[in-house]
């Protein structure tokens, strides 16, 4: 039997079958979830913040929270797969705890970048876009990330480390297995740790009521200042005649 | 004078190390020019702007205030504020979006009072982690001081800011992507025309999108008046502007400058600038606007920073950031690297783009790599020419936004300054640098 109320292009999901229950997410990531798509007229634009939240709890992104993510936004699990995969800080695969990503770009590249990318697969023993063996660093080489007066530009875990040399990158790598650093870097994942705590303090409809008051304040104004230009306009034309 | 005495317009905070803490923006006239639009008709706000002349600081340098004029007409509906930066070598609202988070936001709700928008999002670039956490942490705390949310300081205005996180796409920079990314797609650029998100934005709906840069100003502007800021500059490029420097230079970093009446010159080589080309060499070539801008020969340097000098020599000003090469730099590998990121980072869309930047990338990598062909200079220029049609500039266009026709800057610039180099590299069968 067909649904005569679903309209053309809505997902078919909709008039079918409800989504199921978020199963993978724990809850306070659920939580934080349903706050983030609270904030957008559309739920679908919370999918993107969504992503990055999964990635807080498992590292990527897994097929499970994918699952879970489309049924928070409406969406099917294969539409949260075909936009993650377009951005690449959305993981579909296992990365390590750490992901450093060394700048190659023109302004790194004139800063020492590519020695430096090189010195690092020798370092680590793997290649840009692998993981070592114990799961604790990956390697990207990364584009610009707009920290060019300081190349060649690292980050880990999307938080910049500074210029790097050969020594202090193995330093850095050191650190990074022992935890020594793990109060400025969380595990890949965490994005924004500060959390919004607060909303818009004001209904919708009390919104719409201050527009509606301005909306006419300003057409008054707007109106009057086409009288007085029409009465100046005017007025030599009446003296003249 | 290289360096003129004009005002610290959005970099007066950068000095402190609390620059990003509510206390320290209250106590150095934080929110002041909030207090004054909000006493102001919208109308008169948006008037100020006009006066001030204000181009866009993202990079295609669009008059704000036409911008708003353009939906003045029609109630908006959305604004939102591009925190996107990726393009290379551009790193000036990273510092404004880490360093200053609060001038950002006052920014933008002068903004949205001047539009009458009750919605605005701050779609900031997912790299910029520290960013993210101090955006969303000087908006609490702006919500809880009483200057974001209902009723703002008891004006009768209410409006909800939004800190959206991006995901790590350069294209999402073009603004109608950024629309796609902020609706929870692929950032996919939107066909044109429309050719401003004025008519039909995010949603559907009339949308105003400014940039990071574009929003700080605010704040000064109306505090001082459109006016103080359209003094500053010269003809069409007024105020200040940040400009990014970067590569061999002894002092990067963003710099605050009059626009036009510093030059090129003054930027790469002044001691309290860029304090000159470290080692003793000398300028081989700049890029003066970001990579998707023809580069620039030493020739040039005296050109002034300002956008229709800039623009009439034959590139652009761009993003304002500002590349220099020295003279031990190997041309075909900075194009090179340069052609692999626009590779890396086209949406996929456009045939041009998608499969030039690949087969351009892969011929530049071989030339680099001593396996050129001695006809590749002129397949090179070839499959420039089928992206950008003339290889004129400004570029033809081909593609549904401009990434595609920005991809032979590079190639075209190395190849017309320094077509010996890659011939070199040819005959030799490897790179004469390494």
């Amino acid at each position: 039997m067909s649904d005569t109320t679903t309209p053309v292009g809505a997902p078919r999901r909709a008039g079918h079958q409800p989504a199921p229950a978020p199963s993978h997410l724990s809850g306070p990531i659920l939580e934080r979830a349903r706050q983030l798509i609270g904030l957008y007229p559309e739920p679908r634009s919370a999918l993107i913040p969504l992503c990055h939240l999964a990635q807080e709890q498992d590292g990527w992104l897994t097929p499970e929270a994918m699952v879970d993510i489309a049924g928070l936004v409406g969406v099917t699990p294969t539409e949260v797969l075909g936009t993650a995969s377009f951005y690449d800080m959305l993981h579909t695969e296992p990365v390590g705890t750490h992901v450093v990503a060394v700048c190659t770009n023109i302004a790194c590249l004139l800063g020492g970048a590519a020695e430096l990318l090189e010195h690092a697969e020798r370092s680590l023993g793997v290649n840009a876009g692998g993981t070592t063996a114990d799961g604790a660093v990956t390697l990207e080489e990364a584009e610009c990330l707009a920290d060019c007066d300081r190349p060649p530009c690292v980050q880990v875990n999307h938080r910049f480390v500074g210029p790097q040399t050969a020594e202090s990158f193995d330093r850095l790598v050191a650190d990074l297995r022992a935890g020594a650093r793990s109060d400025e870097i969380p595990p890949h994942g965490t994005l924004n740790r500060v959390v919004r705590t607060t909303g818009l303090g004001a209904d919708r409809d009390r919104v719409a009521a201050e527009r509606a008051v301005m909306a006419e304040a300003q057409s008054q104004r707007a109106a009057a200042a086409e009288a007085a230009k029409t009465a100046t306009d005017g007025a030599p034309k009446a003296g003249g005649a | 004078m290289a360096v003129t005495e004009a005002p610290k317009i959005v970099t007066s905070r950068i000095g402190y190390d609390d620059s990003h803490t509510l206390e320290r923006y209250l106590a150095t006239g934080g929110y002041e020019g909030l207090r004054k639009a909000l006493a102001m008709t919208p109308e008169a706000v948006a008037h100020e702007v006009d006066t001030a002349s204000l181009l866009g600081r993202g990079g295609a340098g669009f008059p704000a205030g036409r911008k708003w004029a353009m939906l003045r007409k029609a109630p908006v509906t959305y604004l939102v504020v591009n925190g996107d930066e990726s393009e290379p070598a551009t790193f000036k609202d990273h510092l404004l979006v880490e360093r200053d988070p609060h001038q950002l936001i006052e920014g933008v709700l002068i903004a949205a009072y001047a539009l009458q928008v009750s919605q605005v999002f701050i779609f900031i670039r997912g790299e910029f982690a520290l960013g993210l956490e101090r955006v969303q942490a000087a908006l609490n705390d702006a919500y809880a001081h009483g200057a974001v949310g209902g009723d703002i300081f008891g004006s009768g205005f209410s409006v909800d800011v939004v800190v959206h996180p991006g995901a790590g796409a350069y294209i999402c920079g073009e603004e109608t992507a950024l629309l796609e990314s902020l609706e929870g797609k692929r950032g996919f650029p939107r066909i044109k025309p429309p050719f401003f998100p004025a008519a039909i934005g995010l949603y559907g709906e009339p949308t105003v999108v400014n940039n990071v840069e574009t929003m700080s100003n605010l704040p000064w502007i109306v505090l001082h008046g459109g006016a103080a800021f359209a003094a500053l500059g010269e003809g069409r490029s007024t105020g200040t502007r940040l400009f990014a420097l970067a590569g061999h230079v002894k002092n990067p970093g963003v710099y605050e400058l009059e626009m036009v009446k510093t030059t090129f010159n003054d930027l790469i080589n002044a001691p309290v600038l860029g304090g000159g080309i470290p080692h003793g060499r000398g300028l081989k070539a700049f890029i003066p606007g970001g990579v998707s801008a023809p580069w620039f020969g030493p020739d040039q340097i005296d050109l002034p920073l300002g956008q229709d000098e800039v623009g009439a020599a034959g590139s652009m000003l761009g993003s304002g950031s500002i590349v220099v090469m020295d003279d031990h730099t190997c041309a075909v590998r900075a194009a090179w690297r340069i052609t692999k990121f626009f590779s890396r980072e086209s949406c996929g869309q456009c045939t041009p783009c998608r499969e030039g930047s690949g087969w351009l990338e892969k011929i530049m990598e071989r030339i680099e790599t001593g396996h050129g062909r001695e006809q590749d200079l002129d397949l090179l220029l070839d499959a420039c020419d089928n992206i950008a049609p003339g290889l004129t500039w400004p570029p033809q266009q081909t593609t549904i936004c401009v990434l595609g026709p920005s991809i032979p800057s590079s190639i075209g610039s190395a190849v017309q300054m320094f077509r010996d180099e890659f011939l070199v590299h040819i005959k030799e069968g490897g790179c004469p640098y390494e």
